[in-house]
C-alpha cells in the first residue's frame, strides 16, 4: 500500500466518521421522540404545534428551547411544568388516559407574546371524553362580557372593606339567585334596599359584601388563585393587581413596540385595585373574561389551560384586591 | 548584545519529527474531520447558539485559543494545523501526501493589484459589521465555516499555492499581523548558503517537500507575518539550512524596512475592532448590543456607519494626526506615507493586547459552556464528560481584571518601545505614545472601569 493510498483511507475513515456518527447519533436520538422547538411566540412559537397521541400509548417528546428560557406543561392537567434553558433538550413522556383535545402551553414569561405560545395534542383512542362541564357560568346566565358595568350606581367605598367586620354586623341579605352572577355594586344596592338594614352606615354595607365574597371561597382556594396569579396574570396585571407588570407599558401602547408584530391589538391591562372597575363587574363575568379572553385586548383566553377549580379559584383571589379577607381585621 | 536564540530544531529527533509529514498530516486530518463535523452541527444541530458545538468550539475555544495561545507563542502557528485551505490544496496538487501528481487548479498568479492585506482588510470589517450574529446564531456560523472552505477550495483551483491563506482569509490577517511579535520563528540559518544553492527547491518544491505554499522565497523571510509555518522548506531543503528557533518577543515588529500600507490599515482596522467589539459586547450599553444583533435594520445600519466611521475614519485620522504632529515636533524628513506606515508598528503590541484583554473578560466565564458542548456535542442531552450545570465556578472577576491591566500596561509598554525604534527621533514617537495610551486608557475604561 502507498503512503498516498493509506492516507485517502485515513481521511475517508475520519470523514466518514464525522458525518456517519452525527448521522447515526440524531438518527438513534430521534427513533420514536418527537422533537419540540419552543421559540419566542414572535419566531413562532411551538414546532411542531399540533400532535397526535393514542390513548395509554406513551408519547415521548424532547423539548428543545430555541432561544430563550420557556417552559412546558398541558393545559387542565396536573403534570408539572418543565422548565426549558435555551438548547438543553429535555426528553418527557406523556401518557393520556382519555381522548381529547389538550392544549399545551409556555410557562416561562419569554416575551410579550408569551401567552401565544401554544400547540395542541389530539388524543384519539377508546374510552369517554373528559366529560365538559356544561356551558361556563356567563353563558348560562346570558350575560354579555364585553357590555359596559359602571359600579357608579352604588357609592365606592374607601379603602379595602373588611370581611371580618362585616362578618360580626348581621346585616339582612336577601335572596340573591346565582351568587356569582352579581356584581358587588348589586348586591350592596340589594342589602341597602333592605328595610332592616337602613341602621349601617355606607362602608359598613361594604364590608358585609367583603364578608359575603369571602364566604363563596376557602382558604385552599385562595391560596391556589394566589399561586395562580403569580405565576401567570402578574406579569401584565401587576404583583399587586395595579395594572402595573412589566409588560403593561407595551402593552398599552402597542404601536411604540415592535415585538407584537402587525395584527395584534392590545391595551392596558385591567387594575383590581380599581374600585370602580372592578366592583361593578360579577364572578361570572371575570370568570368568562378568563377562559374566553379578552378579545382585541391582548388578554390572552386561559379555559384550555385552567381547570374549572384552578379559573375559580384565581377569580376568588382577584377580589382580595378589592376586600380584606384578614381574620382579624 | 546578541539576542537570545534557541534553536528547536537542532536535537535530530525534532527535526525528523518536523521533516516527517505524517504527524502534521494526522493532526490536520483530524482538525478537518472536526471542522467538517463542526460545520454539520452549526447547520443542523441545537438553534441556541450557547449550546451548540459550532458556536462555542469556534467562537469560544477556538477564538480564545488563537488569540491567548497560539499567536502570542506560536505566531502562525494555527496556520500549520489549520484544516480550511487543506480540501483545495489536495486538489490543486492531485494528492494527499507528496508532490503534486494530477492536480486540477489552472495554477494562476495571483492578480498583482489585489495583493497586499487589502482583502483581509474588507474581509474583516464585514465580518465585523455582521459579528454580533456571526458569533451568536449556529447557522450563520455553520454557513460562514462552509464558506471560508468553499472560497479556499476555489482559490485554489485558479491561482497558485495558498492564494486564500496569503491574500483572503481575514482571520490569516489578524494572524499575521501580531504573529510578528511571537518568539516562535522559522527562517533560514545560513542565507550565504541559499544564496549558492542555485535550485531554489524550497521554491519549486522538490520529491521531499512541495514548494513554499504561501510563496516565499525562505531566505528573503525577515519576518513571521507571512510564513504560514507549513515546514515545507524545512523538508525540501537539500542542505538542512533551515530552522526553527524561539527569540525574544516583538523581533520582527521593530524593523523599519518593509512596512506597508495595507498593512498600516490592517492594524489601525484591528485596533479598532477590539475597541468596537469591547463597547458592543462587554460594554453596558443594551441598545448597541441589539443594533448590532438587527441586521439590516436601521438601527444596524447606524451600527454599521459607526463601525465604519470608526474604523475607517475617525482612528486612522487620529494616528494620522498623532504621526503628523510627531513629524512636525522633530523636523524628520520622512515622508508622511513612509512615517504613518513604520510608525502604525506600534499598533501591533498595543492590538494584541488590546485583544488579549477582550478575550481575558469572556475565556474563563465562558468556559462551562465549553464543557457543557463538549459533553452533549450534537445537543441531544448527552452528558459524556460529567458536566453539571450546577458546579460552583469560582468567581475570577478580579483575577480577569489585574490580568486586563496588566496585559494592556505590558502592550502600552511594547507600543512605546517600538514607537520609539521606528520613528527617526524619540520626539516623533512621542504623539503616536499618546495615541497608544488614549487606546489603553480607552480599553481600561470599556474593561475595567
Amino acid at each position: 500500500m502507498t503512503r498516498e493510498t493509506l492516507a485517502r483511507l485515513i481521511l475517508g475513515g475520519l470523514l466518514a466518521g464525522a458525518l456517519g456518527l452525527s448521522l447515526a447519533a440524531y438518527g438513534l436520538a430521534r427513533r420514536d421522540v418527537i422533537e419540540i422547538h419552543g421559540r419566542m411566540a414572535e419566531a413562532g412559537g411551538w414546532t411542531p404545534a399540533a400532535l397526535d397521541a393514542t390513548v395509554g400509548q406513551p408519547l415521548r417528546l424532547r423539548l428543545v428551547a430555541d432561544d430563550v428560557v420557556h417552559g412546558f406543561a398541558v393545559g387542565q392537567m396536573d403534570w408539572p411544568a418543565i422548565n426549558l434553558l435555551p438548547g438543553r433538550p429535555v426528553e418527557t413522556m406523556l401518557t393520556f388516559d382519555r381522548p381529547g383535545r389538550y392544549t399545551f402551553y409556555c410557562t416561562r414569561w419569554c416575551g410579550l407574546g408569551h401567552w401565544r405560545m401554544r400547540g395542541v395534542i389530539e388524543v384519539a383512542g377508546p374510552g369517554a371524553a373528559a366529560a365538559p362541564a356544561g356551558p361556563p357560568l356567563y353563558v348560562q346566565l346570558g350575560l354579555d362580557l364585553d357590555a359596559p358595568r359602571p359600579a357608579s350606581a352604588a357609592p365606592l367605598p374607601e379603602g379595602r372593606p373588611s370581611a371580618s367586620r362585616g362578618a360580626a354586623l348581621a346585616v339582612e341579605v336577601p335572596e340573591l339567585g346565582e351568587p356569582r352572577g352579581e356584581s358587588p355594586a348589586a348586591v350592596w344596592q340589594a342589602l341597602r334596599a333592605q328595610a332592616a338594614n337602613e341602621s349601617f352606615d355606607d362602608a359598613e354595607l361594604w364590608e358585609a359584601v367583603a364578608w359575603l365574597w369571602r364566604s363563596q371561597t376557602t382558604p385552599a382556594a385562595l391560596a391556589e388563585g394566589e399561586r395562580l396569579y403569580a405565576a401567570n396574570c402578574a406579569a401584565c396585571h401587576g404583583e399587586a393587581g395595579a395594572g402595573d407588570g412589566v409588560f403593561a407599558p407595551e402593552l398599552a401602547h402597542p404601536a411604540e413596540h415592535t415585538q407584537m408584530g402587525a395584527g395584534h391589538q392590545t391595551q392596558a391591562p385591567t387594575a383590581f385595585t380599581d374600585p370602580a372597575g372592578m366592583l361593578g363587574v360579577s364572578p361570572a363575568v371575570l370568570h368568562g373574561k378568563l377562559i374566553r379572553g379578552g378579545m382585541g385586548t391582548g388578554m390572552p383566553a386561559w379555559g384550555p389551560v385552567f381547570t374549572d377549580a384552578q379559573a375559580w379559584a384565581l377569580i376568588d383571589y382577584l377580589w382580595t384586591f378589592q376586600f380584606d379577607y384578614a381574620a382579624s381585621p | 548584545m546578541t539576542p537570545i536564540h534557541l534553536e528547536l530544531t537542532q536535537p535530530p529527533a525534532v527535526r525528523a519529527a518536523l521533516k516527517n509529514r505524517w504527524p502534521q498530516w494526522l493532526a490536520q486530518a483530524g482538525l478537518l474531520a472536526g471542522f467538517v463535523f463542526t460545520i454539520l452541527i452549526g447547520l443542523f444541530g441545537p438553534a441556541a447558539g450557547n449550546a451548540n458545538f459550532a458556536v462555542i468550539a469556534v467562537w469560544i475555544a477556538w477564538w480564545t485559543a488563537l488569540k491567548l495561545v497560539f499567536i502570542p507563542l506560536g505566531g502562525r502557528a494555527w496556520c500549520s494545523l489549520c484544516p480550511i485551505p487543506l480540501p483545495g490544496e489536495w486538489l490543486q496538487r492531485g494528492a494527499l501526501l507528496g508532490p503534486a501528481s494530477r492536480g486540477w487548479g489552472l495554477g494562476r498568479v495571483w492578480p498583482r493589484r489585489l495583493r497586499g492585506a487589502w482583502l483581509q482588510v474588507a474581509g474583516f470589517a464585514l465580518i465585523g459589521l455582521f459579528s454580533a450574529v456571526i458569533l451568536t446564531e449556529p447557522r450563520v456560523t455553520g454557513w460562514v465555516l462552509l464558506g471560508l472552505i468553499a472560497l479556499a477550495v476555489v482559490a485554489s483551483l485558479v491561482f497558485e499555492r495558498r492564494a486564500f491563506c496569503r491574500y483572503l482569509c481575514p482571520i490569516g490577517g489578524f494572524t499575521g499581523l501580531y504573529a510578528r511579535l511571537a518568539p516562535l520563528a522559522l527562517r533560514v540559518k545560513d542565507p550565504a548558503v541559499c544564496a549558492a544553492h542555485t535550485e531554489k527547491l524550497c521554491y519549486t518544491g522538490c520529491g521531499a517537500g512541495y514548494g513554499c505554499p504561501w510563496g516565499n522565497f525562505p531566505a528573503a523571510v525577515r519576518d513571521n507575518a507571512y510564513c504560514g509555518l507549513c515546514f515545507e522548506c524545512l523538508r525540501s531543503c537539500p542542505r538542512d539550512n533551515l530552522a526553527v528557533s524561539l527569540r525574544p518577543f516583538g523581533q520582527d515588529v521593530v524593523a523599519r524596512a518593509g512596512a506597508r500600507l495595507d498593512e498600516a490599515w490592517l492594524a489601525l482596522l484591528m485596533l479598532g475592532s477590539v475597541l468596537v467589539y469591547t463597547a458592543v459586547f462587554l460594554g453596558p450599553w443594551g441598545w448597541l448590543k441589539t443594533a448590532a444583533y438587527s441586521v439590516g435594520s436601521p438601527a444596524w445600519l447606524g451600527y454599521a456607519a459607526g463601525f465604519g466611521l470608526i474604523n475607517l475614519g475617525l482612528l486612522p485620522a487620529l494616528f494620522l494626526l498623532a504621526v503628523w504632529a510627531g513629524q512636525k515636533l522633530s523636523g524628520s524628513r520622512r515622508s508622511l506615507r513612509a512615517a504613518f506606515a513604520g510608525q502604525a508598528r506600534t499598533l501591533a503590541p498595543l492590538g494584541l493586547a488590546a485583544w488579549v484583554a477582550f478575550t481575558i473578560a469572556f475565556a474563563f466565564v465562558k468556559f462551562p459552556l465549553v464543557w457543557a458542548v463538549f459533553a452533549d456535542p450534537l445537543g441531544l442531552g448527552w452528558n459524556l464528560l460529567g458536566y453539571s450545570a450546577d458546579t460552583a465556578w469560582p468567581d475570577v472577576s478580579a483575577f480577569s481584571r489585574l490580568a486586563q491591566a496588566a496585559v494592556l500596561a505590558l502592550g502600552m509598554y511594547g507600543a512605546a518601545r517600538v514607537a520609539v525604534r521606528t520613528a527617526d527621533r524619540v520626539r516623533a514617537a512621542l504623539p503616536v505614545i499618546g495615541f497608544c495610551l488614549a487606546a489603553t486608557l480607552g480599553l481600561l475604561w470599556l474593561l475595567i472601569g
